[in-house]
């Protein structure tokens, strides 16, 4: 069914946020509320050293001291063999998130988990950790990206040989993999073009800084039954997780998600439940672990950082003839990093003939990145679209002008394989200059940059159910936890399909046991596929309502509509009843059939990828490198807004981390590969007084495969930020920024090199 | 497991004592906002805290002939809220007013800010430009001393185990005299200086600065005076040829290190260039003129 051309009643408007009362009053019950009796504290002993063999781990004198009840190690988890595991976002081993919740042999980054205990109180667990004693063979780190791929690098892993060479490599090395992707003729592209620029860009890694650090409940019960509440963006995928990694049935282990206070892509993975869980199996105890934020900055995983090597070459005109990129992507201590995306996102914007992208996955003695909105899609992002604006400089072209040229429609084939359907790039580029912020004249001293972001956004299986409690008002369940307003628009879509008011559907974010398999929420899907899933269901429970009406009134299924929330008879031919509200059918339902409930699993396809240009006009303090943000417009085909409220906040909250990223997020090493700004003094998000009023700017093109027509919003605004404000900074102050953050010391001395 | 003692003395004498006769390490609390966060952290473990803010006294600000004297556990709100100080010492008003955030200032000190001998603390060189002298008790009795000599390292200062400050006196101000406070920070708040500087300047009747005094803070192991940078105002007034002279005083001045916060060559650059950009707001208030805030 296709809603999108009938009158929406319900999608479109902007109801009051279900889970609003209880975030502000504070009763929302999130990780590190829940509480139990007998209840233990968990910690966590991190290594202090970059790089390091353990020699041994004494944990003898933690485990008499009075209070402790448990202590484990890597000897307390089975020996995983390697696997690829498909549970979480990103690519994943088994193996090494096994080794990644417990180092085992290798320490192999600071912060990495070595040992746990579980005690009676906070202060217990922290003394029993330091009575560990651990030797380290201390070894040679590396941290930078490049600094791993050399020769002599020191390297982490002694069975880690790149895979995607031909041959396959005798000698290991940090270098996970390579990956290539090629359309055309680059080189033949390139001879052809009247003009080419090049440049060499650097991001560091960001944490996805969520407010909520990790935490988790954890019960083995004496019947091996498993117990936990905790928060992230998938109970399922927890609950996989840490069913491989203790060896045990997924059957046994039931998963609550709780409020959730921010993931952003960095809670769908585990580091703390299985390790809570194999506390509470040594000591039959509930046990009870929460982070620091200084654990979640050590231990926890940011995005990754990149070098990266872009060449454009165009006509005089501005068609981009041929497009090359080299991506050195960091993925942390473990293989996998976003390097797959990566290589494919950056060029996807575009119709280019000839493309040449090749991809580096490197480890190195940092924390395993982790999934963080549109991964890898931002790093590469900036590299092509401040080089677009080096291209448009060079010939003189306006920025937007150049995207439209070469912006990729329907039927455009891109350099990773699939082609284009009905994309709106257009309509945004079409937005853009529309756009009172484009057409107004740039102030004085500012400078405006232009920047563009593409996601995939993915679909997948989801799981749904709609009942109609007995006084006719509704509960939707689903399997997706709610990090960015899914409650609400899941809500108003059963309520569009129902005919009812949304303030009469409550949703809820159901346990592992209570429904369905549901994938965790991450890739922009769960408006789409779990919205499709309880769109399904909701039509389910519209045709059984049907059918109760037609029992009720004798006449054929056929000869009833469902219209308003109501059962009419669908013309004057088949009767004339009085219309049954849902109420009514209902307090009936004991005689019609019973309970009154649909639920629908799904496997959704179709996802239609989103597309968005940033425009910001920046000032820069030419003495301190200050940057400020002095207006800020983000246009995004939304494909359509079911609460445009939301995907409002979507696009405004992508652009602040954006902000974030370009200008002063990085994380600081000592020469010992220790963080040195492991908290939010010095890891520096953005306050908000550094971040304008974000206008946000939805541009619909329906997505024909969602029954509404939604595309996934969540991860396309974080894509253009840096490289529209490293745009503006070029044309505020003349100097381009190719190394992020573009901080202040950094910017005044790119401005002192360019002044002599 | 050690234990940790809390006191909350009502006069001098007795926190005095207290500090005296504690066994391990004593911390005088005032607002606390330095000193709780390093016992949650852990970087100090006190046995015995002894809150001043029970002892009269020591919270309220009071005029005595001519010259304000404040509390040393007045909250940075107290003083932001008070008209006479606001009007008389703009810049050590703007120097408190940028700790931490507002439910921060409810309880950040004066005192607090200088005893926790951060280099980097905005309070401290907002008081050394004002020549504000501190009023310091413990068991020899009573002294005064300039500011200058109470912080001597980072996280250090020149006050005996049972000593703590009473209260600060600020000077008489003549006619034409102001100060204001800058400092660098990355963000826009909720940050700690990469550099910071206060000048407080007296001007004559024709604009000619006949005193000055310039503090900066994060460019050396404590925060400093540069009587140079004064003495490069001295008998001028802020013309081009001044402005440059100042900001080379400040850049030879600072002598700070490279740390997450950042370089030794950015922060000499930028010393230079909110000494300037404070002189200009100091004069600016010296002469009258409508000013504005500081960043």
């Amino acid at each position: 069914m296709n809603y999108i051309d009938t009158s929406l009643k319900v999608v479109g408007t902007r109801p009051i946020r279900p889970d609003g009362v209880d975030k502000v009053t504070g009763r929302a019950v999130f990780a590190a509320d829940t509480r139990a009796a007998g209840m233990l504290w968990g910690k966590v002993l991190r290594s202090p050293h970059a790089h390091a063999r353990i020699v041994s781990i004494d944990t003898s004198k933690a485990e008499a001291l009075a209070g402790v009840h448990a202590v484990v190690t890597a000897a307390d988890f089975p020996e995983i063999v390697s696997e690829e595991a498909f549970v979480g976002e990103g690519p994943m081993n088994f193996r090494d998130l096994s080794m990644n919740c417990m180092a085992r042999g290798k320490a192999l980054y600071e912060g990495h988990a070595l040992a746990a205990v579980a005690a009676t109180t906070q202060e217990i667990a922290d003394r029993a950790l330091a009575l560990i004693d651990v030797q380290y063979d201390v070894l040679p780190h590396v941290i930078d990206v490049e600094a791993a791929m050399a020769d002599d690098a020191p390297v982490l892993h002694d069975d880690l040989f790149t895979a995607g060479v031909d041959p396959a490599p005798t000698k290991p090395s940090n270098v996970a993999k390579v990956v290539t992707f090629r359309k055309g003729d680059a080189e033949a592209g390139f001879a052809e073009a009247d003009v080419i620029v090049e440049g060499r860009y650097t991001t560091q890694p960001v944490h996805q800084a969520y407010i909520e650090p990790h935490a988790c409940m954890a019960t083995y019960a004496p019947d091996g039954q498993v117990s936990i509440h905790s928060s992230s963006q998938g109970h399922f995928m927890v609950r996989a997780y840490t069913a491989k990694l203790l060896g045990l049935n997924l059957s046994n282990i039931r998963v609550n998600p709780a409020e959730i206070g921010g993931g952003f892509g960095g809670k769908t993975l585990v580091y703390l439940e299985p390790v809570a869980v194999a506390l509470s199996r040594k000591c039959g105890r509930t046990v009870k672990m929460q982070m620091t934020r200084e654990e979640v900055f050590r231990a926890s995983g940011p995005t990754s950082g990149a070098a990266m090597e872009i060449k454009i070459g165009a006509k005089k005109d501005g068609t981009i003839v041929a497009a090359k990129q080299i991506l050195k992507y960091q993925a942390g201590a473990f293989p996998g990093s976003p390097i797959g995306p990566g290589c494919m996102c950056g060029f996807a914007m575009y119709d280019l003939p000839n493309v040449d992208v090749v991809g580096y996955d490197v480890v190195s003695n940092r924390p395993k990145v982790a999934a963080y909105r549109a991964p890898g899609a931002p790093i590469t992002s900036f590299a092509v679209e401040c080089a677009l604006d080096d291209l448009a400089l060079k010939l003189d072209l306006d920025p937007l002008t150049l995207r439209e040229k070469n912006a990729a429609k329907n039927g455009t084939k891109t350099h990773y394989g699939p082609t284009h359907h009905n994309i709106g790039f257009t309509a945004v580029l079409d937005a853009v200059k529309a756009h009172p912020h484009w057409k107004s004249p740039v102030k004085e001293g500012q400078g405006r940059g232009l920047a563009c972001g593409f996601w995939f956004n993915i679909g997948g299986e989801s799981s749904a159910q709609v009942h109609v409690n007995e006084d006719g008002t509704v509960t939707a369940a689903t399997g997706s936890p709610d990090i960015g307003g899914s409650r609400a628009s899941i809500g108003m879509m059963v309520a569009e399909v129902l005919g009812v008011p949304p303030t009469t559907v409550r949703t809820i974010v159901a346990d592992t046991a209570s429904i369905g398999f549901t994938f965790l929420t991450g890739g922009s899907r769960v408006t789409f596929a779990t919205g499709m899933a309880a769109t399904q269901a909701a039509e389910k429970v519209v045709e059984d309502l049907k059918r109760r009406a037609a029992q009720t009134w004798e006449i054929p299924v056929e000869a009833v509509e469902w219209k308003d929330g109501k059962a009419y008879p669908a013309g004057s031919n088949a009767g004339a009843f009085e219309p049954l509200d849902l109420a009514t059918l209902a307090l009936k339902s004991p005689r019609t059939g019973g309970p009154i409930i649909a639920e629908v699993s799904v496997n959704a396809q179709g996802a239609g990828p989103g597309f968005g240009a940033h425009i910001c006009d920046v000032s820069v303090d030419r003495e301190t490198g200050q940057v400020t943000i002095e207006r800020y417009t983000a246009v995004q085909d939304v494909g359509k807004a079911i609460h445009p409220s939301y995907v409002e906040g979507q696009i405004q909250g992508g652009a602040a981390q954006g902000i974030g990223w370009a200008l002063n997020e990085e994380y600081i090493y000592n020469d010992k590969g220790q963080m040195e700004n492991p908290g939010f003094l010095d890891y520096r998000v953005p306050v908000a007084s550094d971040v304008p009023m974000i206008e946000a700017v939805l541009v619909e093109v329906p997505n024909p495969r969602h029954p509404f027509g939604a595309r996934g919003v969540g991860e396309v605004p974080i894509i253009p930020p840096m490289a529209a404000i490293g745009n503006a900074i070029r044309r505020a102050a003349g100097v381009r920024m190719h190394d992020l953050p573009m901080s202040p010391p950094k910017l005044r001395a790119a401005l002192d090199a360019a002044s002599g | 497991m050690s234990g940790l003692s809390y006191a909350a003395p009502t006069s001098v004498d007795e926190a005095v004592k207290l500090l005296a006769g504690a066994s391990g390490l004593a911390k005088v609390l005032s607002g606390g906002t330095d000193l709780l966060v390093q016992m949650r952290s852990g970087r100090v473990k006190p046995d015995l805290i002894v809150d001043t803010k029970k002892i009269p006294g020591l919270i309220g600000i009071r005029e005595e002939n001519g010259s304000y004297v404040i509390g040393a556990a007045t909250p940075g709100a107290m003083v932001e809220a008070h008209a006479g100080m606001k009007a008389a010492w703009p810049g050590v008003v703007e120097a408190l007013d940028l700790i931490g955030s507002t439910q921060i200032q409810g309880r950040c000190t004066l005192a607090g800010n200088l005893c926790n001998a951060s280099p980097a603390a905005d309070s401290v060189p907002a008081l050394f430009a004002a020549g504000a002298t501190a009023v310091i008790v413990g068991g020899k009795g009573r002294r005064e001393v300039p500011v200058e000599q109470v912080p001597v390292g980072p996280g250090r200062t020149s006050l005996g185990k049972d000593e703590f400050i009473l209260e600060f006196r600020l000077p008489p101000r003549p006619a034409r005299s102001s100060d204001a406070y800058l400092r660098f920070i990355p963000r826009t708040e909720m940050d700690i200086a990469v550099v910071g500087c206060g000048i407080s300047v007296t001007l004559d009747d024709k604009g000619v600065c006949t005193t000055a005094r310039v503090a900066l803070g994060a460019v050396a192991p404590t925060v400093v005076l540069v009587p140079d940078a004064a003495q490069a105002l001295v008998g001028h007034k802020l013309d081009a040829d001044t402005l440059a002279k100042l900001d080379a005083a400040a850049q030879a001045a600072a002598k700070p290190i490279n740390d997450k916060r950042g370089t030794i060559e950015y922060r000499v650059k930028v010393a230079g260039v909110l000494a300037r950009r404070v002189a200009a707001i100091a004069f600016d208030r010296a002469q009258g003129f409508v000013n504005g805030k500081a960043h």
